[in-house]
């Protein structure tokens, strides 16, 4: 047995107790040269030919993790004392240096100092820690010149001033990081530097290039024991920022302390605080408490426009409003939102952001350094100014761009730019853009996950089939049904008529007559879990990606290729594995019994919606398959009926279609997603299975069941769609989901288009289903509204939604098939879980639709369209408009920017119209206008799509 | 808490499949007939075997077979916080118990009929680890008093932490809470006399942590024999002298 002791060290720590803690040296610790000819070089991280190593104190490290991230940058030795600080300091800026150290493409290597004989260092009385860790770097540095000899310069990089004084006294070359970068003769580079807020005085050009604007200083952040003992004393609240997505000079804090949202109006009162950043917030004055009218529909600024983007579908992608007046008729200062501004920061939530440059005149000569504004993708986010050498490059470029520091003298913060992803408006830009906005992962899988895979070509084993749990149906006809050149097919289906099999042994029969006792429904979820173990590499980046991710152009995986095209698949004529529901039901649809099996299916035939629609309505067919379809689809419409008597709402939202050239990836056509009845036969069998499931589940493990819930939306959620229906006459009754149901039946207007405009009004109101494990919450709160079912879950996609998955393995505990995995005993983990999921799945939409938009715009470059639109909300200057053959939503302005406000338009807040002041013309809402579509750019690079009237 | 890092070193620099330093003196407590002080790291333990004897109390003895008994306690100076705690916790009444059967087990007690054997093991100092080093302690205790036995018994700890197994856990490792699995074996026998574990563990895992706790268990046995060995050349010297 290999025991290295050399000495042990003794440490004091703890305030009171002494304790004692031993610490081994050893001398098998490795410089990680390849050169070397003392070390083991077998692991030798550095590269063979390096010339320079570089050895980099904490604060290069922590302010400087972007420069480091850079491939130019290598021979790196990191000391794992320099590690453990910047660990204590920042774990963001620790798990980096980690991933680069962990990249084998990059020459990084990690020298454990602190273990090693030879550069250990003690600690000397009258030293503070840092100056013990410095030395140590040190003592790290000289040991590698020493032990490499003359064969490589080692370079010890530090930024202050007495390390490196005392450094250069000891013989070490040590030199600044920006001397450093300046040597390398690589202009680029020297943009990754972070600078010191200093040199902030150079930066009043950029800004006088606004005139209009007056300097703005803010106000000083309270020092950090003022505000704890504020916060103590009930003076401030502590909450989290959220910023308007949709008007980023409106931002709410959630306070626990006065149980409301406390709402942060413009920048001064915002002060400097980021989305995200958790701060002190003081309460203005009561007679401050402004109900701001955001009524105009650019922003405080002039030039941030709304731009026109996809109809939201729910309340959580919709601009969010706040009731303008109380509408109800009180207007009643005490009812109105509490207001306040930001007095400190407590944790900043700055990372980096993508977007471009604004754009701006060449300075004159060129290489030298030009100041900028950075404008993010992310409206949520200021304008950031960097420095840049490059500035010719970058001003049609997207890029990735840091924040550094914000001081008070300047109105914006400043930042350094990071990397560039690529030209704007580029096709494969953007879709990158749209991925790292929205945090997903569209990496290649690791080896690592790649080795979980089950040896390929797969298929089923006798060894399958052996099993007991498993049941062979392979005899029985199945098919999928799908959209079309759909290839991770999740569920398929099967159904008979329980007297058929009694009489006929092989069956014909056309329709399921009254007179058969039951039909047996089977539904078929592809059985992932059977390759998906828990706690395997595979499982954990499934459980991280959440959910695959669907663009226009292309598809990112929750699991890798191999399983959702192939193993886990359900496709036609291949035998493969399942986890099958099976409803015994009366002829009338009542479900008798309940059944849950794991089985092996051969499906039959893999349909597009298209296709077994086609197939239900051609009278001529007459074959098995076509014969199940119809009677599925009987079965179906009873079940879609009493849902809906349940009081169900049949939402409505639009769902745009691309077709996609093949060769050039563009969209050659845009449409409506049509919905037919053969897609609401499959969904109307996922929701009795998920419904079925979620009850099965909650039985066995009632406080670790991983549950979906859709929150009843309050008053003040429905209150635009409240103020339309005023407008136009109609009486919603929002009592209950089964009251808005039925008063949605009856909104019939004027035109066939009418009730579908109001469900789509209504569809935007309401939040978005969410997932929780049963054990947070108490079973009244589990409901889901829109559905109208206590209890609800997702059981049917495991191959594109990890909540399934996890759905899957409590379903298989719950009949005994397997055990729980230890996960599920603990709460916590299983809470984080569900936030993950409901985090990765508002992404992926919200990635969707940034794609389809995007797809949209390329879409209407080429096109410019006259088309029909419906007037969805009015504003001071103009009104936004819905296109239904598009789906999408923008503003119409009715005045030029530059005479805003000249009031020759006013609005009538209680018809929702806005008029002309000579009475000439009006518009009231929902109204049908003609519009004119046509693609921009009102400045170089930046194209945006404009609707104007015709 | 990472308790190995990506360079493999543990928190006081030891790779998983190390042990802490060990040492071991015979001969401490000169009134008793066998004794031993053994280290593991920074964990200390004395041990002192009074024996066999005459039975003290009466009812206690038995006509075929030695009584063995054994009292654990840690010194109040033995951890950080010098807390006076009562004698005879449960605790200590449970290691007494696991100490006095796994000695039990491999002392001949047929060979001494109606006699009694005392195992007196305190904690001088504790870094986790404490009742292996306790057993190993006893062991040479008893070998120092010359009471027949069937084999050295020896014991060493393993853990499983950031999915590692690791071997002989300290203080800080120990109360991360993580499985801990103690094992006593018989090392010529090849038998394991004594396992213990805290919390879960998956069969598969458990097996691996438990042949690294053996591994270790027969490097004490190796160490333990050297130093036998070593005392009875001393003895002899002195004898012949
Ligand atoms: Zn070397």
């Amino acid at each position: 047995m290999l025991h290295n002791k050399l000495f042990p060290k003794k440490t004091r720590g703890g305030k009171i107790i002494r304790q004692l803690r031993e610490h081994y040296l050893r001398d098998d610790i490795y410089c990680g040269a390849p050169f070397c000819t003392v070390c083991d070089s077998s692991g030798a991280r550095l590269s063979e030919s390096a010339s320079t190593i570089l050895v980099v104190d904490t604060n290069v490290v922590l302010n400087q993790i972007d420069l480091l991230e850079n491939p130019a940058i290598d021979d790196v030795v990191v000391l794992s004392i320099v590690l453990e600080e910047v660990k204590n300091k920042n774990l963001s800026v620790y798990n980096r240096i980690r991933a680069i150290c962990d990249n084998s493409m990059r020459k990084f290597c990690v020298f454990s100092n602190e273990y090693h004989r030879d550069t250990y260092v003690k600690d000397m009385r009258g030293e503070t820690k840092n100056d013990r860790n410095d030395r140590a770097i040190r003592v790290a540095a000289q040991w590698y010149q020493k032990h490499l000899g003359g064969a490589v310069k080692v370079l010890l990089i530090t930024n202050d001033k007495e390390n490196k004084r005392k450094a250069s006294e000891e013989g070490i070359c040590a030199e600044t990081v920006e001397s450093y970068v300046k040597s390398l003769d690589r202009p680029d580079l020297l943009d990754l530097l972070v600078r010191p807020s200093s040199e902030d005085v150079d930066m009043e050009e950029v800004e006088d290039l606004r005139p209009s604007k007056r300097k703005v200083i803010y106000s000083e952040h309270k020092p950090m024991s003022e505000i704890t003992s504020g916060l103590h004393r009930g003076i401030y609240h502590q909450g989290k920022l959220r910023v308007n997505r949709y008007n980023p000079f409106e931002a709410y804090v959630g306070s626990e302390s006065i149980g409301d949202e406390i709402i942060i109006y413009g920048r001064s009162n915002m002060n400097r605080a980021f989305d995200g950043d958790i701060v002190a917030v003081e309460l203005l004055p009561q007679d401050q408490w402004k109900e701001e009218k955001s009524l105009s529909i650019a922003g405080e600024d002039g030039d941030e426009d709304e731009d026109v983007h996809l109809a939201p579908n729910s309340a959580d992608v919709a601009p969010r409003t706040i009731p303008q007046q109380c509408s109800t008729g009180e207007v009643n200062a005490g009812s109105c939102r509490p207001c306040g501004c930001i007095v400190g920061i407590i944790k900043r939530n700055w990372h980096s952001y993508c977007g471009s440059l604004e754009p701006m005149p060449m300075p004159g000569g060129s290489g030298g350094v030009a100041h900028a504004l950075f404008v993010s993708k992310d409206r949520r986010i200021p304008k950031i100014r960097i420095q840049t050498r490059q500035l010719e490059n970058l001003l049609d470029k997207r890029i990735i761009v840091s924040v550094d520091s914000w001081d008070r003298q300047s109105r914006y913060p400043s930042g350094h730019y990071v990397r560039t992803i690529g030209e704007i408006g580029d096709r494969d830009t953007e879709s990158e853009v749209v991925l790292i906005e929205n945090d997903i992962n569209s990496r290649p899988f690791s080896s690592q996950v790649l080795a979980c895979l089950p040896p390929l070509p797969w298929s089923v084993t006798s060894e399958d089939l052996s099993i007991p749990f498993r049941q062979d149906l392979r005899h029985l006809r199945v098919f999928s049904v799908d959209p079309p050149g759909c290839k991770d097919i999740d569920d398929a289906l099967h159904c008979y008529a329980l007297r058929s099999i009694y009489f006929l042994g092989y069956y014909f029969v056309s329709n399921i007559s009254p007179s058969c006792r039951a039909a047996y429904s089977h539904l078929y979820i592809a059985d992932v879990t059977n390759f998906v173990f828990p706690g395997t590499p595979l499982d954990d980046e499934a459980s991280q990606r959440g959910t695959s991710v669907y663009l226009v152009e292309r598809r990112i995986d929750m699991l890798p290729k191999p399983l959702t095209e192939d193993v886990c698949s359900l496709r036609s004529d291949v035998e493969r594995l399942a986890f099958s529901v099976i409803w015994e039901m009366t002829p009338e649809a009542d479900i008798i019994s309940t059944r849950y099996t794991k089985s092996v299916i051969k499906s039959a035939a893999a349909l597009s919606y298209v296709e077994a629609q086609a197939r239900m309505d051609d009278s001529r067919l007459m074959d098995p398959v076509t014969t199940d379809l119809r009677n599925m689809n009987s079965l179906a419409k009873k079940m879609r009926l009493r849902r809906i008597e349940r009081g169900a709402l049949t939402l409505a939202s639009a769902e745009v279609k691309f077709q996609i050239d093949t060769e050039t990836h563009d969209p050659l056509d845009i449409g409506m997603y049509q919905i037919r009845e053969a897609n609401q036969m499959v969904e109307e069998f996922m929701l009795a299975a998920n419904v079925s499931v979620a009850q099965q589940i909650l039985k066995s493990f009632p406080l670790c069941s991983l549950l979906r819930r859709h929150p009843t939306p309050t008053r003040e959620m429905l209150e635009p769609l409240l103020r339309v229906a005023a407008a136009v006459g109609l009486n919603l009754d929002v009592s209950s989901s089964k009251a808005l149901a039925d008063s949605l039946d009856h909104a019939v207007g004027d035109d066939p288009y009418f009730n579908k405009l109001i469900r789509i009004l209504a569809t935007r109101c309401m939040s978005q289903a969410v997932y929780f494990c049963s054990g947070d919450l108490s079973p009244p709160e589990y409901q889901h509204y829109g559905l109208a079912t206590p209890l609800y879950t997702h059981f049917t996609s495991p191959i594109r939604r990890y909540a399934d998955v996890i759905v899957h393995r409590l379903l298989a505990a719950s009949l005994g098939i397997s055990k729980l995995p230890p996960v599920f005993q603990d709460r916590l983990q299983l809470t984080s879980i569900a936030d993950n999921l409901n985090y990765r799945h508002r992404n992926a939409q919200m990635a969707g639709r940034a794609s389809v938009e995007l797809h949209t715009l390329i879409y209407f470059r080429k096109r410019p369209t006259d088309t029909e639109a419906r007037i969805v909300k009015i504003r001071s200057n103009g009104f936004f408009v819905f296109v239904p053959k598009y789906g999408i939503e923008g503003p119409v302005y009715l005045t030029t920017r530059a005479e805003k406000g000249s009031g020759e338009w006013y609005v009538d807040e209680q018809e929702q119209k806005i008029k002309k002041m000579d009475g000439s013309l009006s518009y009231s809402i929902l109204q049908t206008v003609q519009i004119h579509m046509e693609v921009v750019e009102p400045q170089p690079n930046r194209p945006k799509l404009q609707l104007t009237l015709i | 808490m990472e308790y190995v890092n990506p360079e493999g070193l543990r928190v006081d620099g030891r790779r998983p499949m190390e042990m802490r330093q060990i040492r071991a003196e015979i001969g401490a407590v000169s009134k008793a007939d066998g004794s031993a002080i053994f280290e593991m790291g920074n964990t200390k333990v004395i041990a002192a075997v009074y024996g066999p004897r005459e039975v003290q109390n009466r009812s206690q003895q038995m006509s075929d077979q030695a009584l063995v008994r054994c009292e654990y306690s840690m010194a109040n100076f033995s951890t950080g916080d010098r807390m006076r705690k009562p004698k005879g916790d449960r605790r200590s009444t449970e290691i007494s118990l696991v100490i006095r059967q796994t000695m039990e087990a491999c002392i001949l007690t047929h060979l001494m009929p109606r006699s009694q054997i005392d195992i007196y093991v305190q904690v001088l100092q504790a870094d986790g680890g404490t009742r292996s080093a306790c057993i190993n302690a006893a062991t040479l205790a008893l070998a120092d008093a010359g009471i027949p036995m069937r084999d050295l018994v020896t014991s060493c700890s393993a853990g499983y932490l950031n999915s590692t197994p690791l071997l002989d856990l300290n203080y800080v490792e120990d109360s991360a809470g993580g499985p801990d699995v103690t094992v006593g074996i018989l090392p010529k026998l090849d038998k394991v006399t004594l396992l213990q574990m805290d919390s879960k563990l998956p069969v598969d895992i458990l097996e691996n942590v438990m042949q690294l706790a053996t591994e270790g268990c027969k490097a004490i046995a190796n160490y333990i024999r050297e130093i036998l060995l070593e005392n009875t050349k001393q003895l002899e010297y002195r004898r012949g002298s």
